[in-house]
């Protein structure tokens, strides 16, 4: 089958002859990909920051499919369901799941006690193949994988398995009541999400920050919010405070991550120097600027060693600092309802559909942002006829 | 700032007001509805097709795990090695990064012996960079190629001068 293969920073290909997942345990499911897209965090790895890479894996996180065979116990799918993948994997039965949260399962990844299991993200993750590719394989399929209704399109179901519960979760998190002030740092797909997702939480003001013009242009329309360039400002966390009348937003979320720009300091000890794991701009950003009594929430991703930020002034501020992995499975009745409901449409975000065949020209387009790039979405050999 | 309690304009303005509605309401909130029909007695293990690390945070092997790159060549030595150190350790993951960029050279040895050149042009997904961004990415070549060309020019001259006075 065709595959998306890793092999080294910034090298990827496709692989015409990677062999057929198999089933592994009878609670797994084989899906025949119909899409898939490359997340930014995909990013974090092709530029081979994610420990425990290796040549070979198959990434991809965000995927939908039709169910192709069954393990022995699957008893929730059959053959020629269309499903969409939450990018967990999770049993349903530890005592992180019964609690929903999804993204911190116990019992799918035995190479890290900290990391739950990701499809196509590293053996930290797991060491799953992810669905960049034909098929994949689906373990705890009973638990996982949510049948797509048939008024909801492809293209807006593949968004749910990430990008945009990620999003929600973390505009969720930040508890934002009416009335809310809400800055988001980062103006890719996830941002995006978290800005439009403010909104559903009673927000009056909403504002995003990033460096890259046609993705706060985009924001502008797509989120209905306010969006700022901070290489256009002396200091992000001085603007803030100024345009919040010296008080801060109350809410600051990171959908930033690792690879943030914005501070010499952070990029050259935690991209070049690696002494940090990841440049935590957007974290030092969201405490210093948000209020005091106020929360940040961080779904940006960062790697597992330590970060740089400015834990005296949270406390002397009294912050809430929530994070996670987001828990997919949890949100999606209720995402799934807003999109048949008509508040958001997920696919608007959608720049770029590329042949999986073309691959390697998708990661360098996405990660360079070429051609106003904000969403490249991948279309395996066949799927192009495939539309729900 | 015209959006400022605009509420009437913004497409599905709070109807996640109500924190009962929000998914993750009340946070402790717990459900046997998983869709799971397995205990976590009663998962079976998973058929191994070759050994995996283990994390030593992990007590046992869990019942699924992923099967896809065996942990192999020089690279999977410095694995084994790092996987001896817990995950509060710079001794796990700084290993493991040295890993990773071993194990890139060694793809490339496994291609030649292949005998498959890797094609690394298109591996990097250098044409698009030439169709959007033709001019920086000509500039960065040529800058590029002047840095290298003087360096190994400079280093040259002085092996000679070095080869003439020997001291």
């Amino acid at each position: 089958m065709l595959a998306m293969e890793y092999r080294g920073p910034y090298r990827v290909r496709v692989n015409k002859d990677k062999p057929m997942p198999e089933i592994l345990h009878p609670s797994d499911a084989i899906i025949k990909v119909t899409r898939s897209c490359i997340c930014g965090s995909d990013l974090h790895l092709y530029h081979g920051l994610v420990p425990d890479t290796r040549v070979g894996s198959t990434f991809g996180h965000e995927f939908t499919g039709i169910v192709e065979e069954i393990g022995d116990d699957v008893q929730n799918l059959k053959v020629g369901d269309r499903v969409l993948v939450p990018f967990n994997i999770s049993c349903g039965t530890c005592v992180f799941c019964k609690n929903e949260l999804y993204g911190n399962c116990s019992n799918a990844n035995s190479l890290s006690a900290a990391v739950g299991s990701i499809y196509g993200y590293s053996h930290t993750a797991g060491g799953y193949d992810g669905g960049q590719s034909e098929y994949v394989r689906v373990p705890y399929a009973d638990v996982g994988p949510y049948k797509i209704p048939d008024d909801v399109s492809l293209e807006d179901a593949v968004l749910c398995t990430d990008a945009y519960p990620t999003g929600y979760q973390a505009a969720e998190m930040g508890g934002i009541k009416e009335g809310d002030t809400v800055v988001v740092f980062g103006a890719g797909p996830v941002g995006l999400f978290a800005a439009k997702s403010a909104w559903f939480f009673g927000a009056a003001r909403v504002i995003v920050i990033d460096h890259i013009d046609y993705r706060l242009e985009f924001a502008k329309k797509f989120a209905q919010c306010e969006a700022y360039n901070f290489k256009e400002m002396d200091d992000p966390v001085m603007f803030l405070k100024k345009t919040t009348d010296y008080l801060g937003p109350d809410v600051a979320i990171d959908a930033v991550g690792a690879e943030a720009a914005g501070s010499a300091m952070q990029t050259i000890t935690g991209l070049k120097m690696k002494v940090q794991a990841g440049a935590a701009t957007a974290v030092q950003w969201a405490i210093n600027s948000v209020k005091k009594g106020g929360t940040v929430s961080i779904v940006g991703v960062y790697g597992p060693t330590a970060n740089l930020i400015p834990l005296g002034n949270a406390v002397n501020k009294g912050l809430t600092l929530r994070m996670n992995q987001a828990s997919v499975k949890r949100h999606l009745p209720r995402l799934i309802k807003h999109i048949q409901d008509g508040h958001i449409k997920p696919s608007e975000i959608i720049t770029h559909r590329i042949p999986l065949a073309e691959i390697a020209e998708g990661y360098h387009m996405f990660s360079s942002k070429l051609d106003n790039c904000i969403k490249p979405l991948l279309i395996p050999p066949g799927g192009e006829n495939i539309l729900h | 700032m015209e959006l400022i309690n605009n509420k009437d304009t913004i497409q599905g303005w709070g109807i996640d007001r109500d924190p009962k509605v929000r998914p993750a309401y009340p946070m402790w909130n717990s459900t046997e509805n998983t869709g799971s029909h397995y205990t976590e007695a009663t998962i079976p293990m998973q058929e191994i097709k070759f050994k995996e690390l283990k994390s030593i945070e992990v007590p046992e092997m869990t019942p699924v795990f992923g099967q896809t790159v065996a942990p192999t060549g020089l690279s999977g030595l410095i694995r084994k090695f790092a996987f001896r150190y817990g995950e509060g350790s710079f001794g796990h993951w700084l290993p493991l990064i040295l890993a990773d960029r071993v194990n890139m050279f060694e793809g490339i040895a496994s291609d030649l012996l292949h005998l498959r050149v890797p094609n690394f042009w298109k591996e990097m997904g250098l044409n698009s960079e030439w169709k959007y961004n033709r001019k920086s990415f000509v500039t960065k070549s040529l800058v590029t190629t002047v840095a290298v060309a003087g360096a190994v020019g400079f280093f040259m001259m002085l092996s000679k001068d070095q080869k003439k006075d020997p001291v």
